[in-house]
């Protein structure tokens, strides 16, 4: 479904993703992880249309897509979260997911039904009528797929929304996107730190470190291959 | 019927029968506020709603006096035909000012520079454009002021009364039905968070580029408004910056990005700072500049106590809603 060919981008020579491959079949819940700085992020933006890269290509269903504005993303059947949250603060909970939902509905009337529905599956329905300045983080967080799922994605891009959540908060948000994989039969990528929800969610995962891609495998491969190992924990000893 | 649609109804009601008990300085007092609740309400819709800020609305509101009067002056064309001149003029130089800005990315402080600067230099064209008189002003023949005149749109003041009354009560109710519909939602996304909006699939430089125009097409109404009211330009006070500033501070104080704000804002204005004017000069004080002042007072004040206005802070008081 979603291709990334040989991708590169740099920033005034920082050289932040480096000939990245991957690929994304359709119906999978896929992982990106890599310490910080490692260009997960990068990667999430120029798939979603905020730069170009400087090389290589990104294929959504058959067509290019990378070069397109981000709204011209969104409309291909990508959506995606921000990891650090942008809600429309000044607006309230409802509203921030209606603006998602008017993307494929018709009319206000019904974008507010299909909005309710979905901050019910996401745990904020009875917050809906509060500003979204007042939400807590892990609320925001909750928020930014709320309004991303709104635009009804065939494709969801997820960066981080586990971060600063409960164990027990961590678990019921891996359900909703179970069951919306499932259910919905939506794909998912998630950039993630918290390791319990991508070995929990990622049938495939690819390790990022300074803007390559060093590994791919499945959780258990990828926990065990020693370049892994070494990038987040430094060499592997006898302990 | 909800509080609030009680209360403008009793407001639309007062302002109908209001002629009836006022006097022609109290009418020309209450054209003025309703003048300012117009043209604040257009301003919202760029600055309130989308969120961009325009400091050079007296661009909009000059061409569109000119437009009109001009070839009124010269043709004999009416207003009405006018209108639509002064309207697709307007709206071609927000939509250059726009284009010019959205597609190269300046926003923010540089966007506000960007309309003062047009609105700065279309004042100094003018001032040297000889066809509608240059520095020394252009003036509307005023033949007849007894009887209702609306195809020229000539007449007491109480035809002009009447007719910005409807031109407010108008860009009201299409405010209310823009921010109950997409333009509203997509327009507030973009005030909050123009990189999320995008995201979500709204074409940000598109519905930026729309505010543009709607607001600068309702300034021109206001500006063709101007030109036949009072019935004489000067491109050196219609152009004014101060102008511009006149028409922003209504909505500001009375609350950006609500539909009762520029109104309220425009009652407070204009009715406490010629009522303080009055005040002085039954005193048999002049003092120049003392408008300026007030509004500045009024400015500060507002906005260490009310940041967001009097209006939210009001209609939580009364329980009213938006």
């Amino acid at each position: 479904m979603l291709e990334v060919k040989a991708i590169s981008k740099a920033f005034r020579g920082l050289r932040a993703v480096r000939e990245a491959s991957f690929a994304v079949p359709e119906g999978d819940i896929n992982g990106l992880i890599g310490p910080n700085g490692a260009g997960k992020t990068t990667i999430f933006n120029i798939i979603a249309g905020v730069y170009a890269p400087d090389t290589g290509s990104v294929v959504f269903n058959d067509e290019e897509i990378h070069g397109l504005r981000p709204d011209q993303v969104c409309a291909a059947g990508i959506g995606r979260t921000f990891q650090i949250v942008k809600p429309f603060a000044g607006l309230s909970v409802l509203d921030n997911v209606i603006v998602g939902a008017l993307h494929r509905e018709r009319g206000v009337a019904s974008a507010r039904a299909y909005s309710v529905a979905i901050l019910e599956k996401l745990g904020l329905g009875s917050k809906r009528d509060l500003l979204a300045s007042s939400l807590t983080l892990p609320d925001r967080k909750r928020l930014e797929v709320a309004r991303a799922l709104a635009t009804r994605p065939r494709l969801l891009l997820l960066d981080e929304v586990m971060a600063g959540l409960r164990p027990t908060e961590c678990d019921e948000m891996v359900e909703v996107f179970r069951e919306l994989n499932r259910r919905d039969g939506l794909t998912i990528l998630l950039i993630e730190h918290v390791m319990r929800a991508v070995m929990a969610l990622a049938k495939h995962i690819g390790v990022l470190h300074h803007g390559e891609v060093i590994a791919r495998g499945t959780p258990a491969e990828v926990v065990r291959n020693p370049a892994v190992l070494e990038c987040y924990l430094g060499e592997e000893t006898e302990v | 019927m909800s509080r609030s649609r009680v209360a403008l109804s009793l407001l639309v009601a007062a302002l109908a029968v209001l002629p009836a008990f006022a006097g022609p300085y109290a009418l020309s007092v209450a054209t003025l506020v309703l003048y300012f609740a117009y043209t604040g309400q257009a301003w919202n819709v760029m600055m309130g709603f989308a969120g961009q800020l325009s400091l050079g609305h007296s661009l909009y509101v000059g061409v569109g006096a000119y437009t009109a009067g001009a070839i009124f002056f010269h043709y004999g064309i009416g207003p009405w035909a006018g209108l639509w001149l002064a309207i697709l003029l307007c709206v071609l130089l927000g939509a250059v000012i726009g284009f010019l800005a959205f597609r190269f990315g300046i926003s923010g402080v540089y966007f506000a520079l960007l309309t003062i600067a047009f609105a700065e230099f279309t004042r100094i064209g003018f001032d040297h454009l000889d066809w509608v008189g240059g520095p020394g002003g252009m003036f509307l023949r005023v033949a007849q002021r007894d009887t209702w005149d609306i195809a020229n749109f000539r007449g007491p003041p109480l035809m002009y009364y009447y007719v910005i009354l409807a031109l407010a009560a108008l860009a009201f109710v299409l405010c209310h039905f823009l921010l109950k519909s997409r333009p509203g939602y997509y327009w507030r996304a973009i005030r909050e968070n123009e990189e999320a909006a995008q995201a979500l699939g709204i074409n940000a430089f598109r519905w930026k580029l729309y505010a543009v125009a709607l607001s600068s097409a309702m300034t021109a109404v206001a500006g063709v408004f101007f030109a036949f009211y009072y019935n004489n330009l000067f491109p050196e006070q219609i152009f004014n910056i101060s102008r511009s500033i006149e028409i922003i501070l209504g909505p500001i104080i009375g609350g950006l990005g609500t539909l009762f704000g520029p109104i309220l804002g425009a009652v407070v204005l204009t009715l406490l700072s010629d009522g303080i004017t009055e005040l002085l000069a039954a005193l048999g004080w002049e003092i120049p500049g003392v408008k300026q002042v007030f509004y500045g007072v009024v400015l500060l004040v507002v906005v260490m106590f009310l940041p967001h206005g009097i209006w939210p802070a009001l209609a939580r008081r009364l329980k009213l809603d938006a």
